[in-house]
């Protein structure tokens, strides 16, 4: 499928922005995406990814900014004038035309005279052959998904759009067809860029995530990095879970930082911590923590990072186990333990001991609070338990 | 390999919004047949209910504001205008009465009947309006079955019910039927079943489920059923003409004698006008008491 | 006992339905009859003298033909209207919008005679001969607005999605339009126009006001009804009733028959059968 004569570029945006009235979707993005990888747009609805993409595609005018595929400026160009198409969250398959017009859509478009060779080989690569003829509504949801992404692809784009295609499908057809885009993605060699809110989603299939919030690019970068190395408290807590511990930078101690918080010192390695001034968060992930009873904390290996608490639920998730520890000064912590050992587990009311290693602590900048990037309705929920329990207590 | 990517070359013109122009322009000959055969005309038709009797040509008349045009023509017809709102009246209730459990049914209990039905009641009218009313001459006949039966059982007052406004009322009513059960339905078929799933799970009866749920939700459509079939029937004439008597006449009637055989246009107008200004008056009151959305 | 008070809504339901045809089934059923004096009332003896002898009464043919040739040209005319207005209501930005609305509302809202009869003292005033002519013209007026909200509630309908898709695959305004934004219209365009000629064919008082020496169908019929309406007249009405009704049963029948084989039609596995 791949024409080795042509060399994809990479897509460039400079300055992108969109606003609407007074709401600023996109705000001066400035951004890379290197040919031939795949690429996500991550972050919670509303924070300006669709809005980047459609940008890209031509569905939408940016306010100001510029968009090029190598040295080709494409911002003025119309959408059917760019080497770009798109697979569109709800498909958006021709209801009217059969599936190998709706294939064959985009080359009949270009002038292509005999299509039938391209449109069978390519219904032939997503397995759907016999459903040529096929009206969309006589086919599944992933089928349809996958002619989505045939009528895309068959034009050989320089760079395939895909906004959030995955969501309507449950979640094994999902695991699958990540893994099938993926392939897809390797063996074409187009550039892919993936607009999603789901993180596991794009750290499964992507080389590199971009996180977005408010239309800004919170961290940009490979999935693990961006995971074991957050730097604004919106992506620790976007990506996965992290615990956040306010604190004060409290000197340094080789190429450690020191930061004291509520009584205790922890070190952060100089190079994870991302605070400019003397607030800094201390975050840690939940998995890179060990429980301890309290009677083994001599145990706790030298230079570690600990704080005592109190076990306050217990999950067993068959994988792992996850603890909320209340610390003494009433903040409730995350830790997930696998279960590597059957039976030994804590339990609630243990006095216990968390540590973890400096290397996996970082230092965030305390700005914004503890709570960006958790779910709103999250919080509000966490609020309204809290207040429950607590009216309950006094009754 | 099939064919490459199109390279355009760069600066073509920027991306237009739909450019209000062409919008324009698409309005623009709808806009202005409407224009100028429906809105103007109210403006002729308020000239005309002013024009003044040319002197010494007895049915001509000429340019001016007798004003006392109205004056001469309510005095005469206004019993009429009651008539024609009270039979209307009747008529639209009669017709929401008759409609709501037919509409309900094809909406909650039709399952995959419910085209063919829908169907059937449009079918009807596919049928001439002026035979359809005819046939009720037949149906309601001195001698037909339900007059007959009625008369045994002593309900009617006149012991027929051909040329009386029991008659009118049953053609109204029969006649714009379909123009309250589409309406209806339509408002009921959005309504979510498993809303009244919920009222029962909470502790309502039947009964009070369909009058704190069903009812409330379904009420758009009953404001526009009762005004798609009271306006029309405010101003018909036909089943008067043909199922009333000479005291069963309504201000349609009276419009039509006047505008055709009297060719008295100014009464004529007048009447018109009034009859519209009357109706419009009572749609804007109705509809800003009952609340709807978007009616067109 | 329990059985009636379970199947009440639907008995009544089909009580009603049952209501709606009645008089249809007396117009049909006089249509084979043969009257006994002028009117054609009540049940005399069978004869199939009104199907035979179709135009044999004067008048009756020629009525029927003027109707038909009025429908045919208010309709395609009102349609065309309708659906530019329809266009620009949904797909573009322009002021004055709820005058606009307004306008396409009030003959909808407005009783017949009203119309009518403003649009005779229009003509009146302007001495424009009344005729064919001016029945068109009232036809059109009333027609628009019915194609207007057909045709709006299609396009409306239509998931906007799709045209980008279009322009995303090589579209440009053009083809987009001839080849996904039309096709999609047209069945609601389609029905606008069905509903159009019904409305054209069947309607009597705005025509009766604004025809002048011209004889519709209607027209025809409602002189017929001081004189006796002859037999012919119902078994016209009974045929293009048939009609009518096959042609909106054959499209429900033909949908119905596509959603069948949707359902027979075998779905493959979703899994993709590489790994």
């Amino acid at each position: 499928m791949v024409d080795a004569a042509r060399t994809v570029q990479d897509l460039h945006l400079r300055n992108l922005t969109k606003k609407f009235g007074d709401f600023v979707a996109v705000d001066d993005l400035t951004l890379t995406i290197p040919a031939g990888s795949f690429f996500a747009l991550l972050g919670a609805s509303g924070c300006g990814k669709t809005t980047t993409l459609r940008m890209v595609a031509g569905l939408e005018d940016p306010t100001d900014g510029t968009i090029s595929i190598g040295d080709q400026d494409i911002t003025r160009l119309r959408a059917f004038q760019r080497p770009v198409n798109t697979v569109f969250q709800s498909y958006a398959l021709f209801p009217h035309l059969d599936i190998f017009e709706n294939v064959a859509f985009g080359l009949r478009r270009r002038g292509v005279k005999d299509v039938k060779p391209t449109v069978e080989r390519m219904l032939d690569l997503v397995e759907l052959g016999s459903m040529a003829r096929r009206k969309p509504s006589q086919l599944s949801g992933g089928q349809q998904q996958r002619v989505a992404v045939a009528r895309a692809l068959i034009n050989q784009p320089d760079v395939l759009l895909l906004d959030e295609p995955l969501g309507a499908l449950d979640l094994k057809l999902r695991r699958q067809m990540q893994i099938e885009l993926k392939r897809i993605q390797v063996e074409v060699g187009t550039t892919f860029v993936h607009v999603t809110h789901d993180q596991e989603e794009a750290m499964t299939m992507a080389d590199t995530v971009a996180v977005m919030n408010n239309g800004r690019i919170e961290q940009l970068g490979h999935p693990a990095d961006i995971y074991e190395t957050p730097r604004t408290v919106f992506v620790a807590n976007f990506l996965g879970q992290s615990n956040l511990i306010v604190g004060r930078r409290a000197g340094s101690s080789g190429d450690s930082t020191l930061v004291e918080a509520h009584g205790q010192t922890y070190a952060v390695p100089s190079d994870r911590c991302f605070s400019s001034t003397s607030d800094v968060t201390v975050g840690v992930r939940p998995e890179k923590i060990t429980v301890l009873d309290s009677v083994d904390a001599d145990k706790v290996p030298d230079g570690n990072n600990r704080l005592n608490g109190r076990v306050t639920d217990v999950s067993y998730t068959g994988v792992s186990t996850q603890y909320l520890v209340e610390a003494p000064w009433g903040q409730e912590l995350i830790v997930f333990e696998q279960n590597v050992v059957v039976g030994d587990r804590c339990e609630v009311g243990d006095q216990v001991v968390l540590h973890w290693a400096p290397s996996h602590t970082f230092g965030l900048d305390s700005a914004g609070g503890t709570n960006s990037g958790v779910d709103p309705d999250v919080v509000e929920a966490e609020k309204a338990t809290a207040r429950l329990l607590s009216d309950g207590a006094e009754a | 390999m099939v064919a490459v990517v199109p390279t355009p070359r760069a600066a073509a013109a920027p991306v237009a919004q739909r450019s209000s122009r062409t919008g324009y322009l698409l309005l623009f000959p709808g806009i202005a047949w409407l224009g100028i055969f429906f809105a103007i005309p109210f403006v002729t038709l308020f000239m005309t209910s002013l024009q003044q009797p040319v002197p010494g040509k007895s049915g001509s008349y000429m340019f001016g504001l007798q004003f006392s045009n109205y004056v001469t023509a309510m005095s005469e017809y206004w019993p009429l205008f009651v008539r024609s709102f009270i039979y209307a009246g009747i008529a639209t209730l009669l017709a929401l009465a008759i409609a709501y459990p037919l509409a309900y049914f094809i909406a909650f209990r039709a399952g995959n009947w419910r085209s063919l039905m829908l169907v059937l009641v449009i079918a009807p009218s596919f049928a001439s309006f002026l035979l359809r009313t005819y046939a009720w001459k037949t149906i309601l006949s001195d001698e037909g079955i339900i007059t007959t039966t009625l008369n045994s059982l002593h309900l009617l007052p006149d012991d027929r019910i051909l040329n009386t406004g029991i008659a009118v009322i049953a053609g109204l009513t029969y006649n714009f039927l379909p123009f309250m059960i589409l309406p209806l339905y339509a408002a009921l078929e959005k309504i979510d079943p498993r809303l009244i799933e919920a009222a029962g799970d909470l502790y309502a009866s039947p009964q009070k489920a369909f009058r704190k749920v069903t009812w409330p939700l379904s009420l758009p459509g009953v404001v526009a059923g009762t005004l798609l079939t009271f306006i029309p029937a405010a101003g018909d004439y036909i089943n008067a003409a043909l199922l009333g008597s000479t005291g069963d006449r309504m201000i349609g009637n009276a419009i039509q004698i006047n505008f055709i055989q009297f060719r008295d246009y100014p009464t004529a107008s007048a009447l018109s006008f009034v009859l519209m200004a009357a109706i419009l008056a009572l749609v804007f009151t109705y509809i800003r008491r009952a609340g709807t959305e978007d009616l067109v | 006992m329990r059985w009636l008070r379970r199947n009440l809504l639907g008995i009544v339901a089909i009580a009603v339905l049952v209501y709606l045809f009645v008089p249809i089934a007396v117009i049909s059923v006089l249509s084979f009859n043969k009257p006994a004096g002028k009117y054609n009332l009540s049940w005399n003896e069978f004869s199939l003298d009104g199907w035979t002898n179709l135009c044999g009464v004067p008048g009756v043919c020629s009525s029927f033909v003027t109707s038909i040739q009025i429908g045919i040209i208010s309709t395609i005319v009102a349609t065309i209207l309708g659906t530019m207005i329809a266009f620009a209501l949904v797909r573009y930005r322009f002021r004055g919008r709820s005058t606009t609305n307004l306008l396409i509302f009030m003959p909808m809202a407005t009783p017949e005679v009203v119309m009518g009869a403003s649009l005779l003292a229009l003509f009146l005033n302007l001495r424009f001969p009344l005729g064919q002519m001016t029945v068109i013209i009232a036809h059109i007026m009333f027609i628009i607005s019915f194609v207007v909200v057909t045709v709006k509630a299609r396009l409306q309908g239509m998931d906007p999605r799709l045209e980008e898709a279009a322009r995303d695959l090589y579209a440009d305004s053009r083809g987009v339009f001839r080849y996904v934004t039309f096709p999609l219209v047209l069945p609601g365009i389609l029905g606008a126009a069905l509903l159009g000629f019904s409305l054209s064919f069947d309607d009597f008082i705005i025509s009766f006001f604004n025809a002048g020496t011209l004889v519709t169908f209607p027209i025809y019929i409602w002189g017929a009804a001081q004189r006796g309406i002859p037999v012919q007249v119902n078994a016209l009405a009974t045929i293009v009733f048939l009609v009518a009704l096959g042609v909106v049963l054959t499209s429900q029948f033909v949908g119905y028959r596509r959603r069948r084989a949707l359902e027979r039609a075998p779905i493959a596995m979703d899994t993709m059968s590489r790994s």
